[in-house]
């Protein structure tokens, strides 16, 4: 074994090498992302609850998680059931429906919202009357019944839940405006 | 024909009015109370079996239709995990009813037999006469199939929501209305109601 110190320095040789261009090899590859870069992220979604990963922020329903990861679901919302009447959030927002409505039959065969809310009927249960509107045609012709393009309440009407709102909302109805009017000129 | 009839009733009759040459008092009070005994538990227990779940999904006429609704609804999964089953609402629980209800129900099987239902279609077609016909027999039994389970002296009025604590105690507490005078559709989808009157 006459090349034993040639075979050792070969292999150093190759070490060397394979370090070295380990060494290059990172310094040329991106920067790794760094989760909590704050300067890409607008305020607004970095104050939520859920973190937001700046950099692999695809689609806003996964929450923030990167595609690759699978995060737990939210917990479900519960419907409103407490009866209390809610104000607008827009204008000309048809009324947000203050109790639960859980298997609710509404097609050609019955109305479980008309059983309440038919005018009809809306004494027997205290419930509010659909609005007039509801039994008008489209020439303003009134039926004996809620109109065939009224019929299907949940087109317009919902159920709110508890879930905290995604899109903040600083809407105020036209009596607010008018009333901070009235106390800025009282000043 | 007829009095060979005659004559093989009369042979019976003689021999039942006849008392036993070959077996003791004993054995014929005794056997035949076993008999009895029996046949009781061999008449419920088919009885039974066919007041069961399984049973009346059996027929298709029952899994494609109005079991298909049920599992939307409250009566078949809920926090609780209690199930209302088919013959929970549709049997009366007490045995003089629960006969009674069995043998109007030869008409169900003779219904089957003759495939009356036996498509979406024809069910379709009968779906407004069947359901009045259990809308009927709820109404004159005061709900008493709801109320197996539903009583009005244990409602906690103040756990339901304002409008439902309101509507129970005005007519259900009133004993103005039943259950089912508001209820229809719990636990199947409603057929065309048009005139029919609700609530």
């Amino acid at each position: 074994m006459r090349q034993k110190p040639l075979i050792v320095i070969l292999a150093l040789v190759v070490l060397v090498a394979a370090a070295i261009g380990f060494a290059v090899g990172r310094k040329s590859s991106p920067e790794p992302r760094v989760v909590s870069s704050p300067p890409t992220a607008s305020p607004a979604i970095a104050s939520t609850a859920e973190p937001v990963h700046a950099g692999d922020q695809i689609d806003a329903i996964r929450r923030g998680a990167p595609v690759n990861q699978e995060i737990a679901a939210p917990l479900m919302a519960r419907v409103e059931n407490a009866d209390i009447k809610r104000v607008r959030a827009y204008p000309m927002q048809p009324p947000t429906i203050p109790h639960s409505i859980d298997n609710y039959q509404i097609d050609k065969n019955s109305n479980r919202c008309l059983l309440c809310h038919a005018r009809a009927n809306a004494d027997k249960f205290q419930a509010p009357p659909v609005s007039v509107t509801h039994y008008m045609d489209r020439n303003d012709q009134f039926l004996a019944t809620i109109s065939p393009r009224r019929y299907f309440c949940n087109q317009c009407h919902v159920v709110q839940t508890d879930a905290k709102p995604l899109v903040a909302n600083n809407f105020k109805d036209i009596d607010s405006i008018l009333s901070e009017e009235h106390d800025k000129k009282a000043n | 024909m007829w009095p060979r009839i005659k004559r093989w009733l009369a042979a019976l009759w003689r021999t039942i009015r006849r008392p036993s040459i070959h077996y003791s008092l004993g054995f014929l009070t005794l056997g035949g109370f076993i008999a009895g005994v029996l046949f009781w538990g061999a008449f419920n227990t088919g009885l039974e079996l066919t007041n069961t779940e399984a049973f009346c999904t059996g027929c298709h006429e029952m899994r494609d239709n109005v079991f298909q609704e049920l599992k939307t609804t409250i009566h078949y999964t809920n926090r609780s995990g209690v199930r209302a089953t088919c013959p929970d609402c549709h049997v009366p629980h007490q045995w003089t009813d629960k006969i009674a209800r069995k043998m109007q129900a030869s008409k169900e099987v003779y219904g089957k037999i003759f495939g009356t239902v036996d498509t979406r279609e024809k069910f379709l077609d009968h779906r407004l006469e069947l359901a009045q016909h259990e809308w009927a027999r709820l109404k004159a039994n005061d709900s008493l199939e709801c109320r197996n389970c539903h009583n009005y002296t244990s409602m906690d009025l103040t756990r339901q929501s304002t409008r439902a604590a309101e509507i129970h105690k005005r007519w259900l507490g009133s004993g103005e209305k039943t259950c089912i005078d508001c209820h229809k559709g719990i636990a199947h989808h409603l057929p065309d109601m048009t005139g029919v009157p609700q609530g």
